[in-house]
This record gives C-alpha cells, structure tokens and sequence, in this order.
C-alpha cells in the first residue's frame, strides 16, 4: 500500500481506478478519463494534488537564497500574494525541478513535483549553508486544483465568502492567504482555475462542497493529456537533470535582466545560450499527427536535420488526434515518424495545443 | 469486477469470439481487456476479405494509454468490420460484448475454437494476471 491523501476515502467513494504514482495510491481516473478531460475544459473539474511536496521557506536571508538558487528571479515576485513559475538548476544548467514560488506574508512556498521529493530536499539541504533561512516540508498539507471556464465561480461558491470574494480579484498568477488557506490562480491544463492549499484534516469538507455544486473529479490520466495539450512540460518525461532549459522550450524561466545576480547554473546557461545555432543544440517542439494513430513517449522521429524522440506523446481529447512533445535538433523544418511500418510527415508547432477550450497552433 | 459472458469462446490475449447458427463468428475484447486499456481513441479494422490466421495481429486497439494488438482467435476469412469504431471507438469500453463488436469471420477450422478457453477458464486466466 502505497502513501495515501487526505481525501483517499473520498476517491474510493467517487468510483476511482487506483493507482501507484511515484510511491502514493492516487486517482488514475473515476471511470472515463476522456469524459473528465472534456469536463475540465468546458465546465469545471477538481484535482486532488496532495502529492506534490510542499516546502516553506523563512529566515531573514529566505530572498537572497532563493535569488540564488532559482533560475527565474523571487525578487520579481513584490509584494505578497504573487507566485512565479520556475526551475532548480544544477551547475551544469541541468533541471534538478520544476515548482512553483508563491510569495508569502511571511516567508516563501515552493511546491515541487512528487517523485522528486528526495532529491530536492537534499538539494535545498546541500545549498543552504551559510544562509540564515528555515527550510520546512508540510507534508500535511493539501492540495486541491479546480480547473475549467467555470471553476472560478463554482470554487468560490464552495469557499467562505470573504475568501471568494478576494479570490475573484485575484489576477493570473495571483496568490492570497486566508485562514490557514493559500489560494492562487496556477494550474496545470491550460485553463482558468485556482489551486488551494489547506490543512489536509480541512481538505474533505472542501472537497465535499466541490462536488456539491456540480465540480466533477478528475484523475491524473486526465491532468496528463490537459498539461499536453496545454504544451507544459511533465518533469522526468520532458526534462530532467541532463536537460538544459533551453532545450526545454524553458528559456524564458531564467531570468538575466539582473546582470549582478548569481544563481546556481547560470555560467553553464549562458555557455548554452552563446553556442546555441551552432553544433547539436536540441529544442523540444510540438508535433500533431494529422492520420490516425497516436504517438507514444520515447518513440524516435526523423527531422531534416537528423533524428529526435518524443518525450511525452498521447491523444489529445479536445483535437481528436495525437499530439507530441519532442526533442529534436535545433532549425529542424519536417518531421516524420514510423507509424506501422510507413513513414508519416508530422506538423511542427510551437509547443502549446490548446488554450481556454480553443485550438491554439495554426 | 469484469463481466465474463459465459456463452463465449475467450483466447488467452482477451479476444472474445461468439458464433451464429451460420458459423459466423463475431469477435471483439473482453470487458477485462477495455478496463485494463482506458478510453479507447482509434481501432484500426482489418479489411474485409482478408485472410487471417488464427494468433495473426489482425486489429491494433490504442487507448489514450497504450496501443494494443488484436490477435485472431482463429483462421478464416475476415467478412464484416464494425465501422461505427472509426467515428465512435468508445464503443469498445461501454459495450465490449455488443456494440463494441470489432469484426466478424468465417472459421475455416473449427478445431480453433477447441483452443480457446470458456469463461470460467478465462475469469481465471484474468484473477492470475
């Protein structure tokens, strides 16, 4: 038996296929996963997300180390109530994490990605010495995404009213603390919604009051196909620690505008970036499948300019066809793929499908 | 738990076979088989006319999790495929005994079918997986 939410009970009462997932029982889908796909883009879906690894970050020098070990700059974040999307770079400008910062009142939160939770905590752990800061995991706390055109206006409906009525002013990327809650417009399909953290013995009552008002649950196999389409990347699948951010379509997460900031990576970066153009620079793309079939992670296609791989494939419920993320050399024009023993052209798109229910790629 | 109609021939890859008085047999994938597979995107239907041999990929069944081949539970003549899969192969997860049907063959040896394993055998053969 694997680590369990606050809210298992309730996923084994909504009819949910169990499954593993990097060492916890989770929500695979709650009966059609395509069904909760189409939910989250045309009306509102919830997602129990308790297995990402929650880190706070005090200390009077809590700013100053996260300008140093995050790629994009905590110093853009302002006041409170901001979160900013951004990476863990090792010194050679590989991606140790993803996660999202959220400026807090008091202190900063990281929400780091679940099958590297060991790994990162011993990363924050290796890279502290010499700053004052407290680094603390909270593993009690949960996580609850509400995505979908709708989410918005059923979530606050199921939230207190003075904590609604802040959460519809709340701008993308926006965050606010309200009673033990942190709310903030992010997620994870491409779609308007709010994720909410709170206590996890509070997480069933929410959850309760979601469902009351017609949000439906949806499972990880859905959240996979909304991020695809929604052209985010999936850590471990389409990067990791051998995968510079410039071959990540991750670029715009390093932040440079402050020529006197040191941050982990950043010489192996800008080594990257000068010699990009030149040699065996990778870019990962995104590709749709205009026949039948659908494309499958790690599977190799052709380019013009030499081979590639698809590092997260599958079929995308709101086109009705197979769309890809893949690594593949830098100016490459056409791409094809062995489908079945023929060779069959792939369109290159940016990486991005879908947006607020809406194709997105021309 | 996944429903085992007793009246059908199940082969060991979770093909289901059914044969009419005229000794056409319809085939298709066991309920086991859709759940385990998730939402059913594309089946790709073999051509009418062709001729298969029993164990033969003859259908290739891809979910939004992984793409599955379909073996022939027996040799013949392939006469009829169900082309309402190509608009709507969901058909395949909510009836896979019915309107999921993926096609149907004449038998050239019966002997095939005495390979095949009845339900309570198959129930087993899915309880062992």
């Amino acid at each position: 038996m694997g680590q369990r939410t606050s809210l298992h009970d309730q996923h084994v009462a909504a009819g949910a296929k169990m499954v593993d997932f990097a060492g916890w029982d989770m929500p695979l889908h709650y009966g059609s996963q395509i069904g909760e796909h189409h939910r989250v883009r045309r009306d509102a879906g919830v997602f129990d997300v308790s297995h990402m690894t929650v880190i706070d970050v005090g200390g009077s020098d809590a700013g100053g180390w996260l300008r140093y070990l995050l790629a994009n700059d905590v110093a853009r974040l302002g006041a409170p109530g901001k979160a900013q999307y951004s990476l863990l770079l090792n010194h050679e400008g590989g991606v140790v994490d993803d996660l999202i910062v959220y400026r807090r009142v008091a202190g900063y939160r990281l929400v780091t990605n679940c099958a590297t939770r060991r790994k990162v905590l011993l990363w924050l752990a290796r890279n502290s010495p010499g700053y004052n800061v407290q680094v603390e995991e909270r593993p009690h706390v949960a996580m609850l995404a509400v995505h979908g055109p709708n989410s918005i206006e059923l979530a606050c409906g199921a939230l207190p009213p003075d904590c609604a009525g802040a959460v519809r002013q709340l701008g993308n990327f926006g965050a606010l603390e309200h009673e033990g809650r942190l709310v903030a417009r992010t997620g994870y399909t491409g779609e308007l919604g709010i994720e909410v953290m709170l206590p996890g013995e509070a997480a069933g009552e929410l959850w309760g009051k979601l469902l009351a008002a017609g949000v439906k649950p949806v499972g990880l196999g859905a959240r996979d196909t909304l991020r695809l389409e929604a052209g985010m990347n999936l850590y471990g699948q389409d990067m990791d620690e051998n995968t510079s951010p410039l071959a990540a379509n991750l670029g715009w997460t390093v932040n440079w505008r402050d020529a006197e900031r040191e941050f982990i990576g950043r010489e192996a970066v800008q080594r990257q970036r000068e010699s990009r153009g030149q040699g065996e620079a990778a870019v990962l793309t995104g590709l749709v499948l205009e026949a039948r079939g659908v494309l499958r992670n790690g599977q190799q296609v052709q380019t013009d300019k030499g081979a590639g791989v698809i590092t997260s494939g599958s079929f995308s419920p709101t086109l009705k066809q197979s769309i890809a993320l893949a690594r593949i050399p830098w100016g490459s024009q056409s791409c094809q793929v062995e489908l079945r023993g023929a060779m069959t052209p792939l369109k290159i798109v940016k990486p991005g499908f879908v947006r607020f229910g809406k194709r997105i790629f021309e | 738990m996944s429903k085992i109609p007793e009246d059908l021939h199940y082969a060991s890859t979770h093909e289901w076979v059914k044969v009419d008085e005229n000794g056409i047999a319809t085939v298709g994938i066991s309920d086991h088989a859709q759940e385990a597979l998730g939402d059913i995107v594309f089946v790709e239907l073999p051509e009418p006319g062709a001729e298969v041999e029993a164990r033969a990929e003859v259908a290739v069944v891809e979910s939004v999790k992984a793409a599955s081949d379909l073996y022939s539970p027996a040799s013949g003549e392939i006469a009829e495929v169900n082309e309402a899969l190509i608009d709507n192969p969901q058909l395949v997860n909510s009836a896979p005994y019915d309107d999921g049907w993926i096609y149907r063959m004449t038998i050239t040896d019966e002997r095939d079918l005495g390979e095949l394993l009845g339900a309570e055998a198959y129930a087993d053969h899915c309880a062992d997986e």
